[in-house]
């Protein structure tokens, strides 16, 4: 692989961070990822991120888990066994239904919530010992980094950044 | 300053004539005499063929559970003559209670926004919200609808049991309450005197509070100071404490006490939880209909988004209510609560079905989409279907207790609707001219204008 060049420019406002991103991409420059201590409402926006699916994603963990807490409570307590217990009616699903909704809504809830959390794990590339990708230790605490691939027009990009109010930019070798 | 169009205000006042139309031909066509009763009943019976005599014992013990009529209970199924008469007796009460019920179902339901939207108002005020102010004088205008609306509710109540022949509560007649040993042991409460007194101390805290709440907000326009806003903050959360006091004893002695002889804890929480998405949902569909005439260019669809953020959230929490009534009395099976829904499952299985539908499923998967909260048509059209849905639940609270098996949406039901629409419409948008339609005094108004979601 060839190695590529990147350029870290780091900020320590959010505002000025923000508006820094606006005038890069007004400039039509790619920015490959931006680095922040928390997060800066509006900033997805800015970089012109697409909206996330996740809420979409848990419906429909809902729906199976809603659909699991149905099929296996009709089986155990309807078909494979319906015994008369405290005169409840157990003769099809639907006339002993109060009973069961408790449930039905707790496996809803679990699975919509866990099954989300999981998918945000897995697309996020979150797991336990991951090497953390983290370009500048700073970034955890009180600075900002945005960061820029470098296709030969090094000049123009640095003199765009520091004009943005970057308070250092760094030229970095990312050897792949 | 918002001016009352002349077609809305044409609109208004052809809804009370058509409805009073209604409602009129309701009490006409509502007087039946004993004989034209038993001639239906046997008109009846001919189409239902064989299964009448069981059909007639098993509508006479219902008699006996909802309406606590001891005197049937005694009445043996061999002397078929004066088993006859009782049945058609009671029938013919039905029949009469018809356009009483509809008329307090749908006075009710419009009292209640009213109300709904007061307790609304009051909550953003306490809780010193940021997004809602823009919506104070909408919210303002539909709760002058209170004072009117409850007093009327209030009348129509007492009117049932003085003019009327006891059409609405059983326990206003002094021969059931001589029978009736449940209800003499609950005369303590329920007694008319002590009715309309309560009723009187609900409405006027309630009117009190609209008073001068609406007093401080307009004095706060125009005001140097935050003083009327420290007041209204301060008259706001002593009003919800007695708002959800008397709320509570309001629905015991409005609603449940139709059924003098059921009784249920959370009841009042239910009730509240009715007329609180109800108020939110007018809220919605008032805001998006100023809004298309131009008269709040301020309100925009982040603050549509947050009101049906509400309507989704309260359309649940009123779900989560009816369930656990309803299941716990169902899982438990006490005969003496369970009566109370063995009418409804057996005499009003689709209205009450129904408006599960039309409360829970239709609002939770039209608006939990957030892209489709702030789509007015959309809102416009789930705030419907929402204000229709709460609209049956009443009528569930009330008509079984008083019409039984005779329910029907027909004339006088549209009649009463139609002519409480009117009077709301008319009563809201007059009191809509009264001010401007923001509160620019308010100290969080700027940011309620920059509301953003």
């Amino acid at each position: 692989m060839e190695a590529s060049k990147v350029i870290h420019a780091i900020y320590n406002d959010d505002d000025v961070l923000m508006s820094a991103v606006k005038k890069v991409k007004a400039a039509k420059y790619h920015i490959d990822e931006v680095y922040t201590p928390f997060p800066v409402h509006g900033l997805d926006k800015a970089m012109g991120l697409a909206p996330t699916r996740i809420a979409i994603a848990a419906f429909l963990y809902g729906l199976v888990g809603l659909t699991v807490a149905t099929v296996m409570m009709n089986f155990i307590m309807i078909e494979d066994w319906p015994q008369n217990i405290g005169g409840k009616p157990s003769f099809s699903y639907l006339e002993n239904m109060p009973a069961f909704v408790p449930i039905m809504f707790e496996l809803t809830v679990f699975f919509a919530a866990h099954l989300m959390v999981i998918t945000f794990y897995l697309r996020s590339r979150m797991w336990p010992f991951k090497n953390a990708e983290n370009p500048d230790p700073r970034t955890t605490d009180d600075h900002f980094l945005m960061e820029i691939s470098v296709h030969g027009n090094e000049e123009a990009l640095q003199s765009l950044l520091s004009e943005t109010g970057a308070v250092e930019i760094n030229l970095i070798d990312k050897a792949h | 300053m918002y001016t009352f169009s002349n077609k809305l205000k044409t609109f208004s006042i052809i809804l009370m004539v058509l409805g009073l139309l209604g409602v009129g031909y309701g009490f006409m066509t509502s007087h039946k005499s004993l004989d034209e009763v038993k001639t239906m009943l046997a008109e009846e019976a001919s189409h239902h063929g064989g299964g009448h005599g069981e059909e007639t014992a098993h509508a006479v013990a219902d008699a006996h559970d909802t309406h606590g009529e001891v005197a049937h209970g005694e009445v043996t199924h061999a002397e078929d003559a004066h088993h006859g008469d009782a049945h058609a007796e009671h029938v013919q009460h039905q029949i009469a209670n018809r356009p009483w019920s509809a008329l307090y179902v749908a006075a009710f339901f419009f009292m209640m926004i009213g109300l709904g939207v007061l307790a609304f108002y009051a909550v953003q005020i306490a809780s010193q919200a940021g997004w809602s102010p823009v919506l104070f004088r909408v919210m303002e205008a539909i709760t002058a609808y209170v004072l009117p609306g409850a007093l009327i509710v209030l009348a129509i109540a007492i009117a049932s049991g003085t003019i009327g022949h006891y059409n609405l509560f059983i326990w206003m007649n002094p021969e059931v309450v001589a029978e009736d040993a449940l209800i003499q042991g609950k005369s303590g409460w329920l007694n008319l005197p002590m009715f309309a007194v309560r009723g009187l101390v609900f409405i006027a805290g309630w009117a009190l509070y609209r008073h001068f709440a609406r007093k401080f907000s307009i004095a706060q326009d125009n005001a140097k100071y935050n003083t009327n806003f420290k007041k209204s903050f301060r008259i706001a959360a002593a009003f919800l404490v007695f708002f959800i006091y008397s709320e509570s004893m309001m629905s015991w002695d409005w609603v449940m006490s139709v059924d003098p002889h059921w009784f249920s804890t959370l009841f009042g929480w239910y009730v509240f939880a009715s007329m609180f998405v109800s108020g939110i949902t007018v809220i919605a569909l008032m805001s998006i209909y100023l809004k298309s005439k131009g008269y709040l260019e301020f309100v925009n669809e982040n603050h549509l988004h947050d009101v049906a953020k509400f309507m989704f959230a309260i359309s649940i929490f009123w779900t989560y209510l009816w369930f656990s009534q309803f299941m716990l009395i169902w899982y438990s099976n006490i005969p003496e609560e369970v009566t109370y829904f063995i009418t409804r499952i057996n005499d009003y299985k689709l209205p009450f079905f129904g408006m599960v539908a039309l409360n829970f499923v239709f609002p939770l998967l039209l608006l939990m989409n957030a892209d489709f909260k702030r789509v007015p048509w959309f809102v416009v059209m789930t705030g419907i279907v929402i204000l229709f849905g709460h609209y049956i639940d009443i009528f569930n609270m009330i008509m079984p207790a008083t019409v039984g098996d005779r329910w029907f949406i027909g004339i006088p039901e549209i009649g009463s609707i139609l002519l409480f629409a009117g009077l709301f419409i008319f009563v809201v948008f007059t009191a809509l001219t009264k001010a401007p339609l923001l509160a620019k005094g308010y100290p969080l108004i700027k940011e309620s204008e920059d509301f953003h979601y």
